[in-house]
């Protein structure tokens, strides 16, 4: 028998359905292994053994008892540490909150609880979800699992779900949650050879998750496949009316609805992706997606997003723009850190602590974001670039006027080396180019592994649908994934 | 009309004022919390995770907020925008746990209107039509306290986050007279619509002033604006202080600096707070956890339906239908409760009387303001505290209506009633108060009275017609003054004849 470590979300739970295992013994089995990889991978801020064994007891007593069984049943997952979570240190990977505890739930963990999951502990991540390798937590990097075959070279999990990213793909975790707000479920989940969905915006409720940016953050599943994903993402999403911008729809019933016939739809193929000097392998996954998708049986069309160029620089003045007003609370009053230097007015009371509470990268956005909504500089910036976004978002609604679904690259390259990209901000953000469109237009996406680059090192494609389609995006991500046959794992050298 | 002007060392200065005026919305809860609004709570009791900007909490727009703005909108006539939308003001203080406040600065949810105001009560020609020019909702602050301890300021965040209406009125008013009625009619409004208790001692209700002066006939002169100024007489004192020390500086040769101030009521002057040089730049920008707010037809319809009979329309009944003056309408509309009051009174006294409330209205209104009021001020009492309620006020009116007692009489039972607490009737029973019609007593006592003043009959008859009033009076007092006095009228003119 593979060992329990090695199964995903539907296989963990139809087994302790089944009988086949308790899930107790998941849970000790995942706890081993998360004990027995953290000194390597840094992948957890704080481990929750105990709840992992609490929810593991409940469910093997509600089963014995014959009660019915959640949707996640025994499935013990890791909690990006962005997540508050009642009586356990949240802190989003910045000294800032370290120590602080949340007397709340937030309603994407508590649905999760409610589905009969259990936390192995708080995932690291970039601080306040900013950055695209989880080089800027201010607890240590995570060290992917993966490295270039004969070179021990750490590499980058990505970012800014690298915890989520490292755990999934060394199997120390079934599942994680994640966030996106430019990317940071899907460029993890490619450097990492695991899938992972960002919904529509709104899907999942934001209430309870430390915010970044407002208008762009959205809460999603990485797992080992489609079909894990389908059945997280059921049990995360939700109509909450404690978050304005919550979708009030009902969940439809994604896994139940998974089909990977693509007969009759089309996909389309942007050629403004297509860039200039574009990593060979990336293009060659892309074609292989593209002969995947005809084999599916879906018709390929060639579409145009004009704006693509402008995604980019759009998304860096209006993520910063957000998280400078958003970040504002962390100041030393209520909660968090408190730097009191002596004879200290309230001023120096704010700024000795945001100088030491907060990391280089989330300082970089706060001053970005304060400077393009100042007086004299806010219509230049802010204003041109919502407008801007909305082209953005207009260029998707003219092409879903002709397809079904987009397939693009996840990212521009395969996993990079920790430190190789950290010196120049500028090429760091240029990680995220394919990513950032749909973030923008509030789109479901999801990233699927499609083979491996010439470095060993997995590349993923990435899957953009309509809004509210999120059923068009898995069953066009589950055909690649049947066609990729993508098996590969990271040697164990833990 | 008003033609306000300051003397200066140069000649004539004309004053322009504007009022932003902050108004809490009553309401149970936070414009965009669950928790509580009450004034006076322990420190820190009143206090959601929301308000106090817990990490990833998000605020969820209260719809009784939005209801009583509306209402407060359609109120003073004004343009309501079913499409508005909330921003953050982006600022660090120590009060204000999410470094931002959310208002509304780019699409407010109440557009222009206006109001009418009066400055003398029975001048129905001075009045003066005020313009509005937006009415926005916004997040109160919590409050620093900083006489808790020798070197901290303390923070209560029972405020924050408490909503308030912020109401704009246009550079429109030329007198401290003007700012005050104004602001005076604001309040009414306010209090007639429900949106606003009003307080102004209890920082419900406050004004920031804004005031500049010109040669009459120049354009807008630089402005200043003094903060958080909480009474009417308080904010003319501001208009005529600030206007004086305005005109003092250009004259010295200076300039109004652009700056905001505060009010010192003890030393009845303004001081510098801070100038614009040092001004925060807000960043406001659209408060991205919020949806624009997006209101249905059926949503105005039902905040207009629900709109009371408002003062200004109030009194224009009370003038037309009820044959009341123009003075005693003003009074009895000029706040909610005296006008609630008047009409239970005159309901009552209508129904005792089995009239029309036209026929009763005169009389009730007559008592209300001249006997009432002055009783209860002489106890340094309010209506709302009136040991007096409008069905024993009715009591005593139909006491006076049927003949049972005198006017003057009607006066010594409402002390009593003010005192003991009891009805009318029960006082005149008790107390022997009974207006007498009783024709052989009144005679009698006329009788005496002539023979008495046998000199004085003599000259009335040569035609010192004045007299009769002093027999009147005579006759009054020696019946104890519970005479009937159109009886006393009929015998002494018979008697006289």
């Amino acid at each position: 028998m593979t060992e329990l470590t090695d199964l995903g979300i539907a296989a963990l739970r139809d087994g302790i359905a089944k009988g086949d295992f308790t899930a107790t013994e998941v849970a000790t089995a995942f706890n081993a292994a998360v004990e027995a990889a953290q000194p390597a991978l840094n992948a957890f801020i704080v481990t929750t053994p105990d709840k992992a064994l609490e929810a593991a007891a409940k469910v093997d007593a509600d089963r014995a008892a014959g009660k019915p069984l959640g949707k996640m049943a025994g499935v013990p997952i890791g909690m990006k540490d962005l997540f508050a979570t009642k009586g356990v240190q949240t802190t989003a990977a910045s000294h800032i909150l370290e120590g602080f505890v949340p007397p709340y739930e937030s309603t994407v963990s508590r649905k999760l609880w409610e589905a009969g999951a259990g936390m192995l502990g708080k995932l690291n991540l970039d601080q306040f979800a900013m950055g695209s390798s989880n080089e800027t937590s201010a607890f240590g990097n995570v060290i992917s699992p993966w490295r270039r075959p004969g070179d021990a070279t750490p590499l980058a999990p990505g970012g800014s779900s690298g915890g989520s990213s490292a755990a999934v793909a060394a199997r120390i975790a079934p599942a994680a949650t994640g966030t996106d707000t430019g990317g940071s479920i899907r460029q993890p989940a490619a450097f990492t050879g695991i899938s992972g969905i960002k919904p529509t915006y709104g899907r999942c409720s934001r209430w309870g998750v430390v915010a970044f940016a407002s208008s762009l953050d959205q809460a999603g599943a990485m797992a080992h496949d489609v079909t894990d994903c389908a059945i997280m993402l059921e049990a995360m999403a939700g109509f909450d009316p404690k978050d304005s911008t919550s979708l009030d729809l009902p969940v439809p019933e994604w896994t139940a609805n998974l089909n990977a016939d693509m007969r009759g739809k089309k996909v389309g193929i942007p050629r403004e992706y297509r860039l200039d000097g574009m990593d060979a392998d990336v293009a060659k996954s892309w074609d292989d997606g593209i002969a995947w998708m005809k084999d599916a049986g879906a018709e390929i069309v060639e579409i145009s997003l004009p704006h693509t160029r402008y995604a980019l620089p759009t998304y860096y003045i209006i993520a910063p723009a957000e998280a400078s007003s958003n970040l504002a609370r962390y100041d030393g009053v209520r909660y968090g850190l408190r730097e009191l230097p002596e004879g200290a007015g309230l001023q120096d009371m704010y700024a000795a602590t945001r100088a030491a509470g907060f990391g280089p990268e989330v300082k970089r956005r706060i001053m970005i974001g304060t400077y393009v909504l100042s007086a004299g500089f806010y219509d230049a910036y802010y204003t041109q670039a919502q407008k801007v976004r909305t082209l953005i978002s207009h260029d998707f609604t003219n092409a879903f006027r002709e397809v079904d679904v987009i397939l693009v690259p996840t990212a521009p390259s395969s996993a990079f080396a920790l430190g190789e990209k950290s010196a120049d901000p500028l090429e760091m953000y240029l990680n995220d180019v394919f990513s950032v469109p749909a973030s923008l237009a509030g789109l479901p996406a999801m990233s699927v592994p499609a083979g491996l680059d010439r470095n060993g090192l997995p590349l993923g494609l990435q899957v953009i649908g309509k809004a509210f389609d999120e059923q068009g995006v898995l069953n066009a991500s589950l055909a690649i994934e049947q066609r990729a046959q993508f098996s590969a794992r990271p040697a164990k050298w833990w | 009309m008003s033609e306000y002007r300051i003397q200066g060392a140069t000649g004539e200065w004309e004053v322009v004022i504007g009022l932003e005026v902050h108004a809490q919305i009553t309401t149970n809860a936070k414009l965009f919390s669950g928790a509580a609004t009450a004034f006076g709570a322990e420190p820190n009791t009143q206090v959601s995770l929301v308000d106090a900007a817990m990490p990833g909490m998000l605020p969820v727009p209260n719809r009784e907020c939005i209801r009583q703005a509306v209402r407060t909108g359609l109120a003073i006539n004004a343009k309501i925008n079913k499409w508005s939308r909330f921003d953050r003001k982006n600022y660090f203080y120590a009060d204000l746990p999410q470094g931002y406040q959310i208002s509304q600065l780019y699409h407010p949810l109440v557009g222009e209107g206006s109001i009418e105001i009066q400055l003398d009560d029975k001048n129905p020609e001075s009045t003066k039509t005020i313009g509005i020019e937006r009415i926005h909702v916004e997040q109160d602050a919590g409050k620093l306290m900083h006489d808790q301890h020798p070197t901290m300021s303390y923070v209560d965040l029972n405020r924050s986050g408490v909503a308030l209406m912020e109401i704009v009125s246009r550079p429109d008013m030329r007198s401290p007279a003007e700012a005050g009625a104004y602001l005076a009619k604001l309040r009414t409004i306010l209090r007639y619509v429900g949106s606003c208790d009003g307080n102004m001692d209890q920082g419900s209700m406050r004004a920031d002033v804004n005031v500049s002066v010109r040669r009459p006939g120049d354009p807008f002169g630089t402005r200043t604006e003094t903060k958080n100024v909480n009474s009417v007489r308080f904010v003319m004192a501001v208009v005529e202080q600030e206007a004086k020390r305005q005109v003092a500086v250009i004259e010295d040769g200076g300039t109004v600096v652009q700056e905001t101030r505060l009010y010192d009521p003890d030393r009845n002057e303004t001081r510098s707070m801070r100038s614009k040089e040092d001004a925060h730049d807000y960043r406001y920008f659209p408060d991205p956890d919020l949806l624009p707010l997006e209101l249905d037809d059926a949503f105005l319809e039902e905040c207009r339906a629900s709109l009371p009979e408002l003062p200004d329309a109030k009194r224009h009944r009370y003038e037309t239908a009820l044959g009341l003056s123009a003075y005693n309408a003003g009074v009895l509309t000029a706040d909610v409760e005296t006008a609630r009051w008047f009409e239970a009174l005159l309901a009552e006294t209508a129904a005792r009387a089995k009239k029309s409330e036209a026929e009763v209205a005169k009389q009730a209104s007559n008592w209300l303001i001249s006997e009432l009021f002055g009783a209860l001020n002489k106890l340094g009492r309010s209506l709302e505290t009136s040991p007096v309620s409008p069905a024993a006020g009715a009591e005593l009116l139909a006491l006076v209506a049927d003949g049972t007692i005198s006017g003057s009489i009607a006066k010594q039972v409402l002390e009593k009633m003010l005192e003991s607490g009891d009805g009318a009737a029960a006082i005149v029973e008790r107390e022997g108060l009974k207006q007498t019609s009783d024709t052989g007593a009144i005679e009698a006592a006329i009788d005496g009275i002539l023979a008495a003043n046998a000199d004085k009959v003599e000259q009335f008859k040569a035609g010192k017609e004045a007299l009769f009033g002093f027999f009147v009076g005579q006759t009054m007092k020696a019946m104890q003054g519970k005479a009937n006095p159109q009886l006393v009228n009929e015998l002494l003119k018979k008697k006289l004849g």
